[in-house]
């Protein structure tokens, strides 16, 4: 699925909003998150995952092609971690419990 | 860095204040989008967010693991687990950059 068959899916499930609607709501939802992570702050969405940031110190590192050795910058990666109900959902257990995001 | 956590109630206050529905109804859009996400990937799909990355569902194998405590060996069971790649653009942006670079083959 893209993210443009996700868009026409929320627009075909709700036939009174425009098209346009449903492509501000979900842009504006993946927009909220990749803000939220510049900022170095953490989504945790219940039943789906947790997004954070985590720090990547800088290293030596080598061009696997030359052998030549190159400094890497310290830099910050986005770390996603799947939701409790999520990972039930996906390996066929059924719960109604808490979600724990606990990690 | 900040240290807040941001949770549905933000992004459906983001929803509301962009789009200028209801509260009440911004707030199930959300679940919606995220409920359609989740039921995409239980079917086995790949989840692909232009401009911010691509959830995939894996499948593991059986494997013998072993308790870290009593050094005990058990088999840890085939399971799906589901990674997150971020795209070229959310890895940018989060390295304060704008995200704008022609150049990114995004996924």
């Amino acid at each position: 699925m893209t993210k443009s068959e996700l868009i026409l899916k929320i627009a075909e499930m709700n036939p009174h909003l425009y098209q346009s609607h449903a492509e501000q709501i979900v842009d504006t939802i993946f927009e909220e998150i990749t803000k939220a992570l510049s900022d170095g702050s953490r989504v945790e969405l219940r039943g789906f995952g947790a997004f954070s940031v985590k720090e990547r110190k800088s290293r030596m590192g080598r061009n696997p092609r030359t052998g030549e050795t190159v400094f890497v910058e310290s830099k910050r990666v986005p770390f996603f971690k799947i939701g409790k109900k999520m990972h039930e959902r996906l390996n066929g257990l059924v719960s109604d419990g808490e979600d724990d995001m606990k990690d | 860095m900040s240290n807040q956590t941001i949770t549905r109630a933000d992004l459906s206050q983001a929803v509301y204040e962009q789009v200028g529905l209801s509260r009440n109804e911004s707030a199930d859009l959300v679940e919606s989008v995220l409920e359609e996400i989740c039921k995409a990937l239980e079917r086995g799909e790949l989840v692909k967010i232009s401009s911010f990355g691509t959830f995939q569902v894996r499948s593991k194998r059986q494997r013998i693991g072993r308790n870290p405590k009593t050094g005990e060996e058990v088999p840890i069971l085939p399971r799906r687990v589901l990674t997150f790649r971020a795209s070229n653009v959310l890895k940018e942006r989060i390295n304060g950059g704008t995200g704008d670079t022609s150049s990114n083959d995004d996924a």
